[in-house]
């Protein structure tokens, strides 16, 4: 099999696809079981393991490798001028990893019963819940796909050390490579942790070891602890690449360098370190001692404060710009108003008074939809869309993609907006039936979730016709400097043959667009540019 | 520039009414808790507004039909970078130390606060008053300090009452506490706000809040209904207060558990093939050893009532159970 | 750091093709194996933090529970296993020399280390079985909160049966707790010190292969550090677990 980072990035493309289609069609049951209050098509039990499987899902088999694992492994060797990651055959076991999770995962499915929800709380994952095999699956299908994520981070972490190409200091280096380098910190400091909690899940279920289950002696806030320890930073592994991907996206349809570049690079590190010690936040009321509680208010506060500076610097970037509306922009754009949303939530979220209401409510449930959904997978789906022609050498129909666009950034503050209030006024999460009082909101919540289905459906069934019948792409249509536009329309296998000569990543000035030629043109000649090609010319012609 | 002015009087509470956003405000926490919650909307708000204006200005102002190419700029500019990290993190700051302040004074009951015990157990919540009267509803008296014990009997459960802005996790191996002082008359959604299994989102009472003399009437009528009421009356309150009815109905419904009408003198298949006569004995084993005879068709998670029914409940339960048809 | 040149001609046989040098292929392996060192650290530092919150929990149950476990098999099992860094580390400068025979000697010795590791370990652990020496919740184990629920054979042939009726039920679920972090710990280290043995023999059969030498020991190098690692998780899992009595 491949050891081919670009292959295997798409392998990773289309996996994550597939599990998002599974993912997404449990949520499509959810919210049509949830239109009306009362038992409509499923069972309270159904229910139950239907919102457990699509959290499991989407966090562990979606969101969290999306970025790195599908845009990082295609985009990262070619922005960095390397012939591949660090260590191919790692990265080759990294995805076998990936699909024996997934398979552990259907397993599960098959078993039936995982209705624990995603956060496996102790005792009833462990002790109380009938589902024995179904959750031994699970919890080894996550462990699994930690290993995965962990050496993809491992991966990229070594590669980005150690093989930039000359002239590449760290400050000259794409924010999305430092992007990917801060996710990289995280993934391999926090996931061995939740590793050896679900490890130790399982050995409680199956020997009855007494380390969670008061029953036992055992503590279950303790797994609360262990698990958000990970889960919190996991949640900027979802994160971080998204706003890395916002950085190129900003940067090349404004056709002007990032704004405040050393900010956004150190910002990313500087969240990636104090994403460690705010996990506290998701158990105000667990009990945990109030000193405590109130010390991870105060960090939680400072943690928003970089990402603040990231959305302030973005939109400075547009400033004086020439800005084209794309389909990759539109979803820039548009994570500037969700993350805007989802992070300011965080807010009510992070503060103590306001956190006992809104705990366990629909509140969060919404904040975390517009952070993981909103900012991450829509940066996803934006990268996409940005690096597309890199992927099979065609472009993508942009009329479509604008529709695809438009109507998932509707869908989308449909489903969730109502669920802020469904929150404040006090509807509980992961409730099967709930007072006629919250009906409205779930109606037009379940409507928002249909156009978001359908939405998806029409994004993803555009990339499968561009595959095959896409315009064939020039090598460089956005006009963008970075390296890995430095390469044939389809990169070549070994992508460079010589080190590649390395300027300023966000000099857009090399490229003006010519409305005669209907692309981007070199305004001077540029060393080391040898894969220039306009778009109606022969794409090919290159010189070594 | 009117509309901003007029938010609070759509958006806030009128008259202890939640307002839009919120169910009444029926303690004194609630009115602190929803104080901050608009502060907080409406910073967040002002600065969402500048962040979207100015977001789709640029958009606007530079389109590339109007500006072919970008025009000279700074790509940083260290003083505008220390403004908008400075400012933040004053105002979130400032933020953080008005959660707090909340937090603090929800920590400390004072020393004559009401004690109510609440077990919260899959899938009912039983609240147990200092003279020992049970009650599956929480009945509270207006104006009063009440300071609720919250234990466990199986596995992690939260106790939620909206209305109070009130929540609690309740951890099985330990004790903890909330207290609050209820300002409004009325019935209020009790929820349970931590998945605990098959029945969590019926796992939902309510909390009753009378004025002090209609409080005591009622817990001297419900403290002493053993003696005060006719046997069958009398089970049925038990039946009521043990919240039996989260997985027994007694109109012929199959629930969690079976249905309890009509059932008493006949015989019951059991899950592993044999019968037994559905007796007074076998309430009362079914009552202190659950597992014992599981009801064919049923899963075995009833949970013991050994120690939490002496006989004379037991008895007027058996009686209720018998009158049902 | 890297060093690059146009080396695209040059091929020696040990370069993988997507670096430049051998210099480079060996830095970034070294830092690849201590970032996966550091995994492991983290790995074990989540039972680390277990094991810290039930004995601030219990002290004195901790201080009682200790004297179960043989501190002279400890011990000599920490021997065992710095004998074994030692003739590993050996091995690495070995391989450095293109010294392949006293290569193949030392991974020898260290795999035999490893294995008499196992081998005490087992004794250890069946001697606990038999003894009743479990966490609570086992059907085997002597500290049941009720003492009804131990098992027949266990109060017939354990020697700790005695003791264990003197306790009160709490303590007894307590003392189970001590035991259930003891097996998760060693247990884990134990299945460590297994896939360093697989490890081992793999480096066995590429020396005998010759494929180790002075332009080519990274592996070795990189396999002796793995080893490292577990031989220090050993010297503070033995101080923590055996000599708090």
């Amino acid at each position: 099999m491949t050891l081919d980072h670009k292959r295997l990035g798409l392998m990773y493309l289309w996996s994550i696809i597939a599990m998002m289609f599974l993912g997404g069609a449990f949520v499509m049951l959810i919210r049509a079981e949830l239109f009306s209050p009362g038992e409509d098509f499923v069972s309270a039990d159904t229910f139950n393991q239907l919102f457990t499987l699509h959290g499991a899902i989407m966090v562990f088999l979606v969101i969290i490798p999306s970025i790195p694992a599908a845009l990082g492994n295609f985009v990262l060797p070619l922005m960095l001028g390397a012939k591949d990651v660090a260590f191919p055959k790692l990265n080759r076991m990294s995805y076998h990893l990936y699909v024996i999770g997934a398979i552990l995962f259907v397993a599960s499915m098959l078993a039936t019963g995982l209705d624990t929800g995603w956060t496996f709380y102790a005792p009833y994952s462990t002790s109380d819940s009938p589902a024995h095999r179904a959750i031994l699956y699970a919890v080894f299908g996550a462990f699994v796909l930690g290993f995965s994520s962990i050496f993809t981070g491992l991966n990229f972490l070594v590669t980005i050390h150690k093989m930039r190409p000359p002239g590449m200091t760290w400050f000259k280096m794409p924010l999305f490579l430092w992007a990917i380098y801060a996710t990289s910190i995280i993934q391999i400091l926090a996931t061995p942790v939740v590793g050896i909690t679900l490890l130790l899940v399982a050995v409680e279920r199956m020997l009855e070891i007494g380390i969670f289950n008061p029953a036992l002696g055992g503590d279950p806030v303790l797994f609360q602890h262990m698990f958000w320890f990970y889960s919190h930073p996991a949640v900027y592994i979802m994160l971080l690449p998204a706003m890395g991907v916002m950085s190129e996206l900003m940067s090349t349809y404004s056709r002007k360098s990032i704004f405040g570049y050393r900010y956004i690079a150190l910002s990313s590190v500087a969240i990636a370190v104090v994403s460690f010690v705010v996990w506290g936040h998701h158990m105000y009321v667990s009990g945990q001692s109030v000193l405590v509680s109130v010390l991870f208010s105060a960090i939680t506060f400072f943690v928003a404060v970089p990402s603040a500076v990231k959305v302030f610097n973005w939109i400075a970037t547009l400033y004086k710009g020439s800005i084209r509306l794309t389909s990759s922009m539109i979803y820039g754009l548009g994570i500037i108003w969700l993350f805007g949303i989802g992070g300011l939530t965080g807010l009510w979220l992070a503060a103590l008074e306001t956190d006992i209401h809104l705990h366990d409510t629909y509140f969060v449930v919404s904040h975390f939809h517009f952070v993981m959904v909103g900012s991450a997978i829509m940066a996803f789906l934006g990268g996409i869309h940005h690096w597309w022609p890199k992927f099979y050498g065609t472009m993508l129909n942009e009329k479509v993609s604008l529709w695809g666009a438009g109507l998932l950034f509707v869908g989308f503050n449909l489903t969730f907006l109502p669920q802020f209030i469904a929150g404040t006024q006090g509807m509980p999460r992961r409730y099967f039936d709930y007072a006629e009082r919250f009906e409205g909101y779930n109606q037009i919540s379940t409507v928002g979730a249909f156009l978001m289905g359908f939405s998806i459906l029409l994004i993803v069934i555009n990339f499968l016709r561009a595959i095959r019948s896409g315009k064939p792409a020039p090598a460089n249509p956005w006009g963008a400097v970075t390296l890995e536009w430095n390469t044939a329309p389809i990169p070549d296998p070994h992508n460079f043959d010589d080190a590649p000569v390395v300027g300023d990543p966000y000099d857009l000035s090399i490229f003006k667009w010519d409305e005669a030629e209907g692309g981007y043109v070199p305004t001077r000649p540029v060393p080391g540019l040898p894969y220039i090609a306009l778009p109606n010319a022969d794409s090919t012609e290159s010189q070594h | 520039m009117i509309l901003p002015a007029l938010l609070p009087l759509i958006l806030q509470q009128q008259d202890g009414e939640g307002g839009f956003f919120f169910p009444p405000v029926a303690s004194d926490l609630a009115i602190a808790s929803d104080s901050l919650f608009f502060t907080i909307l409406y910073l967040s708000g002002f600065f969402f507004a500048i962040i979207v204006f100015t977001t789709l200005y640029f958009v606007w102002k530079y389109h590339h039909t109007k500006c072919p190419e970008p025009q000279p700029s700074p790509v940083h500019n260290n003083t505008i970078e220390i403004i908008w990290t400075v400012v933040p993190t004053i105002l979130l700051a400032w933020i953080f130390f008005e959660g707090f302040e909340g937090f603090m004074a929800r920590k400390t009951p004072p020393p004559d606060a009401y004690e109510i015990h609440a077990q919260g157990r899959k899938w009912s919540w039983n609240f147990t008053y200092p003279d020992g009267t049970e009650s599956s509803v929480l009945h509270l008296p207006l104006g009063k300090a009440v300071r609720v014990n919250l234990a466990s009997s199986d596995v992690l459960h939260s106790l939620f009452v909206p209305a109070f802005r009130v929540k609690m996790d309740v951890v099985p191996g330990r004790y903890e506490q909330l207290w609050f002082t209820p300002t409004m008359l009325g019935e209020f959604d009790v929820y349970c706000a931590e998945y605990c299994g098959t029945n969590h989102s019926a796992m939902t009472t309510t909390a009753v809040v009378h004025s002090q003399e209609d409080f005591d009437a009622w817990l001297s009528e419900a403290g002493d209904f053993m003696t005060k009421l006719s046997p069958i009356e009398a089970g049925e309150r038990v039946f009521a207060s043990k919240g039996c009815a989260a997985c027994h109905s007694v109109a012929g419904v199959a629930g969690i558990g079976p249905a309890l009408n009509g059932r008493f003198g006949q015989e019951r298949k059991l899950s592993d093939g044999s019968s037994v006569t559905f007796d007074a004995n076998y309430v009362r084993e079914s009552l202190l050893d659950p597992a014992a005879k599981i009801a064919d068709g049923f899963q075995p998670i009833m949970p013991t009532f050994q120690g939490q029914l002496d006989d004379d409940k037991m008895r007027v339960l058996v009686e209720y159970i018998k009158s049902l048809q | 750091m890297t060093e690059s040149s146009a080396t695209s001609h040059v091929h020696d046989e040990h370069v993988a093709h997507h670096f430049d040098d051998a210099a480079q292929q060996f830095e970034t392996g070294k830092l690849g194996i201590w970032t996966f060192l550091l995994t492991e650290v983290l790995f074990f530092s989540g039972l680390f933090v277990v094991y810290s919150t039930l004995r601030n929990n219990n002290p004195e149950v901790f201080a009682y529970a200790a004297q179960f476990l043989d501190t002279k098999l400890g011990f000599l099992n920490t021997c065992v296993l710095l004998l074994s860094s030692f003739t590993f580390a050996l091995g690495v400068r070995n391989a450095m020399l293109g010294q392949t025979k006293a290569l193949g000697i030392n991974l020898v010795i260290t795999f035999l280390c490893a294995a008499g590791f196992m081998g005490i370990k087992y004794q250890e652990y069946s001697h606990k079985y038999h003894e009743g020496l479990l966490w609570s919740g086992s059907e085997h184990s002597v500290f049941k909160a009720n003492l009804d629920d131990v098992h027949p054979e266990i109060r017939a042939h354990s020697s700790v049966w005695g003791d264990a009726q003197k306790l009160t039920p709490e303590f007894r679920h307590e003392v189970g707790q001590f035991f259930a972090i003891y097996f998760c710990l060693t247990g884990l280290h134990g299945i460590h010190v297994l896939l360093g043995m697989i490890l081992i023999a793999w480096l066995l059969m590429r020396n005998a292969r010759g494929d180790f030498g002075p332009n080519n020991f990274n592996a070795v190098d990189f396999g002796a550090l793995y080893w490292h690692l577990v031989d220090l998780i050993w010297i503070f899992l033995f101080p923590l677990l055996y000599l708090i009595a």
